[in-house]
């Protein structure tokens, strides 16, 4: 296998950011010392550019089986090394869905096939995401799935959570929880406020996320189990999640750009490319994403890369599927809005976009230390661009964020040594 | 001493179970010679009153009496009144008064077999209620073992399957403790009991270290309305993980016996080859089974005096 030497570059470690030089061979990282030398070495020169462990999303939606129009395993791994990610994490709400053995196989299948970043399935919780009945959780996890979730839908039904956590425990895996009470969300499809009555569209309201949010922390108490709530997007939702985690309560979450980075106030343009479940919500919820992640209290950043087809979003707002694009700008999004406005460190961003989440499903990645797996993005922290969703590698060119001025362009995206992803 | 009727295992001293394994081995002897004493439930009247199907105990129960001399009779609930809506003790009265000695009373609900007790001067035994006890099934599992290993001393018994509605597996708990055995439950967590460790068994984490070293392998069955009710995932994923096969015993002790209270579900809790093979001695705990409900209704006949 190729030999990489990355030289000149600033290494973002767990704790600091050093110059040195980054000896990649065999797929893992031999050495990391100021002045390598090395015989027969593809050398990257990352003068003045950032060296970070490679992104990891535990939260993609890669569309493939059956919503194909809307993204497949091929483009959403383009966007993905794009992004510079060298591992995503795929929802189950495929067609069939992704609740039995056959389908893991075939995701695993085709990631090889496509063979640019590492895909992990998530199994279903429930089959056909039903809520009714306990999924092959043993025989999926032996074939490559990270963990369970219902995505799309909440597990409605508290003994049914119950026994997911419990079920999934026992091969060693964490249900990662949409929190939604769907008799209190139902119909709605932007932040329930004052934008929502302002143009007439009926609202989600935030306590719809948060009892959910309450109601699996309880069980992850009572049980003494670990459990992973997804996309949170409410101050109260922090809240509640930072006390259960000062009790020792074994819970994880994440949040995504759209909710530290926009407020309700995107909704007035009637655009459909806002529309996200759970919604964007308010400036103070804002406000309380962005303390969560400065505090500890939110784990990861995650996309939700949502990939929809045109159709779907150019339509009345109500029709329109809920979901954003995320996988090519969550790291200048999160770049800008935490690093640059002096907000956390750059080695927190590392931390929150790749050690926390590997941790948070044990996966390999998420640092660069000598021996560790070489998966590693390379970014110019100094380039800026205007995101453009037209310019997307996914399907899904749907991103609210269109036209907004970020930093931070991946220039490289190498997986397991080999180099996935090279900018112009 | 036993009292006027056999409620649980839990109920029970060392000493009580001492004894009724001492009579059951010598009524197993007998039954197997064919040279039972028929007399000593002369007279007598057994009564099986079974809220839940069970054929294999109450045709036990029932060879058990008509062994010893007994008279039996039995109410089913769907040839009976309890399909009329007559009480538990409604029928606890009429079974007295038509002079039953001793009722068997099977039923879904636990506890029952103790509120019965109380209103009937016939001796009430416990055949399974709810997911409370089954003495006799945990005393033929004690009568089986101490065939097998002489001694309860630190026998290594390992109870794999359903514990969460499991009466067999609590009774097996209680009396192997009293005995001084050692006793790990392996299920999926979901059919785990809260609590269950402080009623004294070891939770294994996975099947190796549940069945490492065990003098006793104990299957239990698994019902399909455990799927229906999302508690597990399918017979085949259930059999993979938590059921016993022919390798796993690989794990266990080279002279350990596997045990089921029956029905077994083949190839779900464990492989036909594991139910079939030398050391299985499911189809001994069955003799076992009459010869210890004998030795349970002679002891209570001679606690009435």
């Amino acid at each position: 296998m190729q030999k990489i030497l990355i030289q000149n570059g600033s290494v973002v470690f767990e704790d600091s950011v050093k110059k040195a030089d980054l000896l990649l061979e065999d797929g893992k990282i031999v050495k990391i010392d100021s002045k390598i030398k090395a015989d027969n070495a593809n050398i990257i020169d990352a003068t003045d550019k950032f060296i970070f462990p490679a992104f990891i999303d535990i939260h993609t939606h890669l569309r493939e089986p059956g919503y194909t129009r809307k993204e497949d395993i091929a483009t959403g791994s383009l966007a993905a090394v794009k992004g510079g990610f060298s591992q995503v994490c795929c929802m189950p709400n495929t067609s069939p869905v992704c609740d039995n053995p056959t389908i893991v196989y075939y995701i695993k299948n085709r990631a090889k096939e496509v063979n640019l970043c590492k895909i992990h399935p998530i199994g279903a919780v429930t089959s056909s995401l039903n809520g009714e009945k306990l999924t092959e959780v043993g025989k999926m996890k032996e074939l490559g799935i990270v963990a369970i979730s219902d995505d799309g839908r909440p597990v409605e039904n508290s003994a049914m959570m119950a026994n997911a956590m419990q079920y999934a425990a026992n091969f060693g895996i964490k249900v990662l929880s949409h929190c939604e009470d769907s008799s209190l969300a139902k119909g709605g499809c932007v932040n329930e406020g004052k934008n929502a009555t302002k143009i007439g569209l009926k609202g989600i309201p935030k306590v719809a996320e948060e009892i959910m949010i309450a109601r699996d922390i309880l069980l992850a108490e009572y049980y003494n189990l670990p459990i992973h709530i997804c996309h949170v997007s409410t101050k109260t939702g922090v809240q509640l999640i930072r006390e259960a985690k000062a009790r020792g309560v074994q819970v994880t979450c994440e949040s995504c750009p759209h909710y530290f980075t926009l407020t309700d106030d995107c909704i007035l343009s009637m655009n459909a490319y806002t529309k996200v479940n759970p919604p964007i919500r308010e400036e103070e919820d804002r406000i309380a994403i962005l303390n969560g992640i400065i505090d500890g209290t939110i784990d990861c950043i995650v996309t939700d890369h949502a990939p929809h087809h045109e159709e779907e979003k150019n339509c009345a707002f109500d029709l329109a599927a809920f979901g954003i694009s995320g996988l090519e700008t969550s790291f200048a999004l999160s770049y800008t809005h935490l690093v640059k406005s002096n907000k956390i460190s750059l080695s927190k961003l590392a931390t929150l976009m790749s050690a926390s989440p590997a941790k948070i499903l044990n996966l390999e990645g998420g640092s660069l230390s000598v021996g560790a797996v070489a998966d590693v993005a390379i970014v110019d922290l100094n380039k800026k661009f205007v995101i453009d969703g037209q310019k997307f590698l996914s399907k899904g060119k749907n991103t609210p964020f269109n036209g907004m001025e970020v930093y931070g362009v991946v220039e490289y995206t190498i997986v397991n040594g080999e180099i996935k992803y090279k900018g112009e | 001493m036993l009292s006027k009727d056999l409620l649980g295992i839990s109920l029970l001293e060392k000493e009580d179970i001492i004894e009724i394994l001492k009579t059951a081995t010598v009524m197993k002897k007998n039954l197997l010679a064919k040279t039972v004493d028929d007399s000593i439930l002369k007279n007598a009247i057994l009564a099986t009153l079974f809220y839940e199907n069970s054929t294999r105990t109450r045709v036990s129960f029932e060879l058990a009496g008509q062994h010893l001399g007994a008279k039996t009779v039995s109410i089913v609930t769907a040839t009976s009144s309890i399909q009329k809506g007559e009480s538990l003790l409604d029928n606890g009265y009429t079974l007295d008064a038509l002079g039953a000695d001793f009722i068997v009373l099977r039923h879904s609900l636990a506890g029952t077999p103790h509120i019965l007790a109380k209103a009937t001067k016939a001796s009430v035994i416990n055949g399974g209620d709810g997911a409370n006890e089954h003495p006799t099934q945990a005393l033929l599992d004690a009568l089986t073992m101490q065939e097998y290993f002489n001694s309860f001393k630190d026998l290594k018994v390992t109870i794999i399957g359903d514990i969460k509605h499991s009466r067999v597996a609590k009774s097996n708990i209680y009396l192997l403790n009293k005995m001084g055995a050692k006793v790990t439950v392996f299920a999926p967590n979901t059919l785990l009991p809260r609590g269950i460790e402080e009623l004294g068994a070891k939770v294994a984490t996975t099947k190796e270290q549940a069945l490492q070293g065990a003098n006793v392998v104990m299957g239990l069955r698994m019902q399909l309305e455990r799927m229906e009710s999302g508690l597990c995932s399918s017979f085949s994923e259930y059999n993979k993980y938590f059921g016993v096969c022919v390798d796993d015993l690989k794990f266990a002790d080279k002279k350990a016996i596997v045990l089921h209270p029956g029905p077994v579900n083949r190839n779900v809790e464990l492989t036909s080859e594991v139910v079939d093979c030398a050391q299985s001695q499911i189809y001994n705990q069955v003799t076992s089974g009459v010869a210890v409900r004998m030795a349970v209704l002679k002891l209570l006949k001679l606690a009435k005096g």
